[in-house]
């Protein structure tokens, strides 16, 4: 049995966190974030869960720490000021390898920005926001429903692969209302949870790569497995160790834990792709804009699709390189200056021209102005043969 | 009792040691008395988490065989919380120094304490930044020299249990390096406690904190302390003109009148599950 709703993006990444298994929240109210923490501090305790809100966004990635450690699938959300304030924990959990969600729901910036207006103009913070070599998981919803789905996905891949996970959405997502179907049971939808050592505790040690996939079993605090996190460099036993050696062995096991689980963690969206002249690359609230001006670019005869990250990092290098090998133009649509774009144009390598239709003022795209864009690259292919 | 050999043995974990602590830190005289106080209190390891900041203080953690995390520098407290409340089964123990707790860590610290959530909190107050060589913190007294204040600090220093105790810290307690059977005494009633519980321990720091002084030897440190800590009760008993320069210790405040932060929110999922019910009836 299934009941079909009108929801918010960010009520339906509540529900998704719920049916995921999430049973702690730590969180910080910000515009446009809010209803995250409303909605949790509502349904968690239903459920048997926790929520606090906390004294700040620092205290809000900690306590979802914490709770991590403790074994609870835990999660919180902001938006761009209090992005920033968490990255040191998000590196801090990468280097411990300790499972966590964080959604940012962006609005534009710098700084205090524009609080209620849509923006991505966060997106290489994601990958690049706290300091030192690290690899983590981005994803990206584009609707209500996808909002639910990807915010399982989100908690399913931090559990597997023991790293932080950001959802990133926009304020067009996250505050837009849509028709989203929901099982009245949340039963079976809860996802895995972190690998269990094998091993008897005398035995454990807690970054050890047991069965090849390079991401260690995490024993609970408080499950008779008992062992130390540190933010230091460490080797497999968790203990610090600053050897050339283990410091090259921790940060290469960190890279390739992903790196080597691309197929499983990257997916993109193609749309009307296969014989397009020109590929529109958009993401998130961007994307909407795309489907509607590539069927009106289709009638009036160019040859348009669209190709939808859904990952955003790790980067969709092999999809978007078989993508440019097909068509003849991508046209990066992204609302902020250009900054996917340049990943884009690094992936592709000349194959064929990167146009960017940059929008970062304060208003999605309409599909007409999309359209434009597409109208000129498609001039531009058709002048250069 | 065990012996501290045994408490050596059984506690701290094979390989880790030695410490990097200098010759002369009291934060050994720390540990071994937070190991007898958990040895007396008869606490298994499984169920005992100890978390820490950064600073030499929080190397600490890594050195003892319970659930252990060297967190970063002022989040221990919310990391501490954040298990507190995945597992209020745990005793959960968190190590900081005087500026991880009271500087950058300094948020976390009040909202713990008006939390009342049920932690152990151990200050080691060496009065410096010692892992960095010397740096004046919050709680370095005024006139004093640091490596940053080389013409004497102007800046009055926090008395951290007034700080937590005005924040709603249930329990609050005070020693030294020199007192260690009332050290003891005080980590094993902070860990009874139900609540946010925060114990303060006065300790040298011989390297960078009384070299810049002139302090004198280790031992000269540890007498000072024990010219300067007086027992609450005959503390309750001077006047304005004998504390001057003193400070007391022992145990100096608890209530009891505050529910437990996560007993409180075992309410809250109550109500949640009780409407819920409502609803659907």
């Amino acid at each position: 049995m299934s009941r079909v709703l009108l929801l918010q993006g960010n009520q339906a990444v509540v529900e998704g966190a719920i049916a995921a298994g999430v049973r702690f929240y730590g969180g910080y109210p910000i515009t446009p974030s809010t209803e995250i923490a409303e909605g949790m501090a509502k349904r968690l305790p239903q459920v048997g869960g926790k929520f606090m809100q906390t004294e700040d966004e620092l205290a809000g990635i900690g306590t979802v720490l914490g709770a991590s450690l403790g074994g609870a699938k835990a999660m919180t959300a902001t938006s761009g000021p209090g992005f920033s304030l968490k990255q040191e924990m998000i590196g801090m959990a990468c280097s411990a390898e300790i499972p966590c969600v964080i959604v940012d729901v962006q609005r534009v910036g710098p700084a205090t920005g524009q609080p209620t207006s849509p923006s991505q103009g966060d997106v290489m913070q994601t990958r690049w926001g706290t300091h030192g070599d690290h690899w983590l998981i981005v994803v990206s919803p584009s609707s209500v429903p996808e909002c639910f789905e990807l915010t399982r996905r989100a908690v399913e891949l931090s559990e597997k692969y023991r790293c932080p996970v950001i959802l990133l959405m926009d304020e067009i997502v996250g505050h837009m209302r849509e028709r989203i179907e929901l099982p009245d049971s949340y039963e079976g939808l809860s996802v895995p949870r972190r690998k269990q050592p094998d091993t008897p505790p005398e035995k454990y040690l807690a970054y050890a790569d047991t069965d090849g996939s390079m991401v260690p079993a995490m024993a609970d605090f408080g499950s008779g497995y008992r062992w130390h996190m540190t933010g230091l460099v460490h080797d497999e036993t968790g203990f610090p160790k600053g050897t050339p050696a283990a410091t090259k062995n921790s940060q290469d096991r960190l890279h390739l834990k992903l790196r080597n689980h691309e197929d499983d963690i990257v997916q993109v969206e193609n749309y009307r792709t296969e014989d397009a002249d020109v590929v529109v690359i958009a993401y998130g609230g961007a994307a909407r804009t795309a489907y509607d001006a590539v069927d009106m670019a289709r009638d009036e005869g160019i040859r348009a699709g669209l190709l939808r990250p859904v990952t955003i990092w790790p980067f969709a290098d092999r999809q978007i390189q078989a993508a440019a090998k097909k068509t003849k133009c991508l046209l990066v649509h992204e609302l902020n200056c250009g900054q996917y774009v340049r990943e884009v144009g690094r992936a592709v390598r000349g194959i064929v021209p990167v146009d960017l239709y940059a929008k970062y003022d304060n208003e999605p795209a309409t599909p007409e102005q999309l359209l434009e864009k597409i109208r000129e690259s498609a001039e531009k292919i058709k002048g250069a043969k | 009792m065990k012996s501290m050999e045994e408490l050596v043995d059984f506690y701290f974990r094979p390989n880790r040691l030695p410490h990097l602590w200098c010759p002369g830190c009291g934060n050994g005289v720390i540990l071994s008395a937070l190991l007898k106080a958990i040895d007396a209190e008869n606490l298994a390891k499984d169920d005992v988490a100890i978390i820490s900041g950064i600073g030499c203080s929080s190397r600490a953690s890594g050195y003892v065989d319970f659930n252990t995390a060297n967190t970063l520098h002022g989040r221990a407290l919310p990391i501490s919380t954040g298990l507190k409340m995945a597992r209020p089964d745990l005793h959960v123990i968190t190590l900081s120094g005087d500026g991880d707790c009271s500087a950058i860590g300094g948020n976390h610290l009040i909202h713990a304490a008006r939390r009342n959530i049920g932690l152990t909190l151990v200050v080691f107050n060496n009065s410096i930044y010692g892992m960095t060589g010397g740096q004046y913190s919050p709680l370095t007294p005024m006139g004093k020299k640091a490596m940053t204040a080389p013409y004497l600090t102007i800046e009055p220093s926090f008395d951290i249990l007034d700080l937590a105790r005005a924040a709603g810290a249930t329990f609050t307690a005070r020693a030294t390096t020199y007192h260690v059977p009332i050290l003891v005494d005080v980590l094993r009633k902070g860990i009874r406690h139900e609540g946010f519980s925060i114990i303060e321990v006065v300790t040298g720091c011989p390297t960078n904190y009384g070299r810049q002084n002139q302090l004198g030897a280790p031992a000269k440190m540890m007498e000072w302390q024990k010219d300067h800590g007086v027992m609450k009760a005959a503390w309750d008993k001077m006047d304005e003109a004998a504390r001057e320069g003193k400070f007391p210790i022992g145990v100096l405040s608890e209530r009891t009148d505050l529910k437990e932060y996560t007993k409180a929110y075992d309410e809250v999922i109550a109500r949640a599950q009780a409407s819920v019910k409502e609803e659907t009836a």
